[in-house]
């Protein structure tokens, strides 16, 4: 899972049914220090995220999980909003 | 799931027994400005998709969850057609 930012949303009337009444959202995935990383996405919503939040996202197949998982066509899914940016936190140093 | 635009159709008679019938596009990823972001994909048509529309891509085995393609060796399908993208800052 990776964290991202909700960017935008994306329209689709002819869909998969399954994809039924389901949000489409663009996400720009994020680095540990949440700078903006790789190309972004349109990820389905299984947790109610909006605009702007802070979230994270499932890959592959796991992201149908949270729906109907035998028919739902999804590769990208956002299943936590992150509190607020302050909860992401990392700890000074380690091993290395 | 990646927005692309279909910029081709693939004709192919011989082929795997479970892709018959299939409608195999090619389609370009597009960067959220409408921009070509490199590369090119064959897709298979699961929402009746025309040419130089943009569509939703489904890739990996996620694409075996669309309608119809249960047990086909397909590992990308165009599932949806976008009407807007609408982003928080700009519109496009």
């Amino acid at each position: 899972m990776q964290l991202a930012r909700v960017i935008g949303s994306v329209v689709a009337t002819a869909k998969n049914d399954s994809l039924e009444g389901r949000k489409l959202l663009v996400i720009q995935s994020l680095d540990a220090n949440l700078r903006p990383q790789g190309a972004p996405l349109v990820a389905l919503d299984a947790i109610g995220a909006g605009a702007s939040d802070l979230v994270f996202w499932c890959r592959g197949k796991e992201a149908s999980f949270p729906f109907r998982r035998e028919d739902t066509p999804t590769d990208c899914t956002i299943v936590a909003i992150v509190d607020s940016d302050a909860h992401v936190t990392r700890g000074a140093g380690g091993r290395s | 799931m990646i927005i692309a635009r279909i910029l081709g159709t693939v004709v192919a008679s011989q082929k795997d027994e479970r892709l018959k019938g299939g409608k195999l596009l090619i389609v370009k990823p597009l960067n959220l400005d409408g921009t070509d972001a490199g590369g090119y994909v064959v897709a298979i048509d699961t929402v009746g998709a025309g040419f130089h529309e943009r569509v939703l891509v489904v890739a990996g085995s996620s694409a075996r969850l669309a309608d119809g393609m249960k047990d086909k060796p397909v590992d990308a399908a165009i599932v949806g057609v976008i009407d807007t993208v609408d982003l928080v800052n700009a519109d496009s």
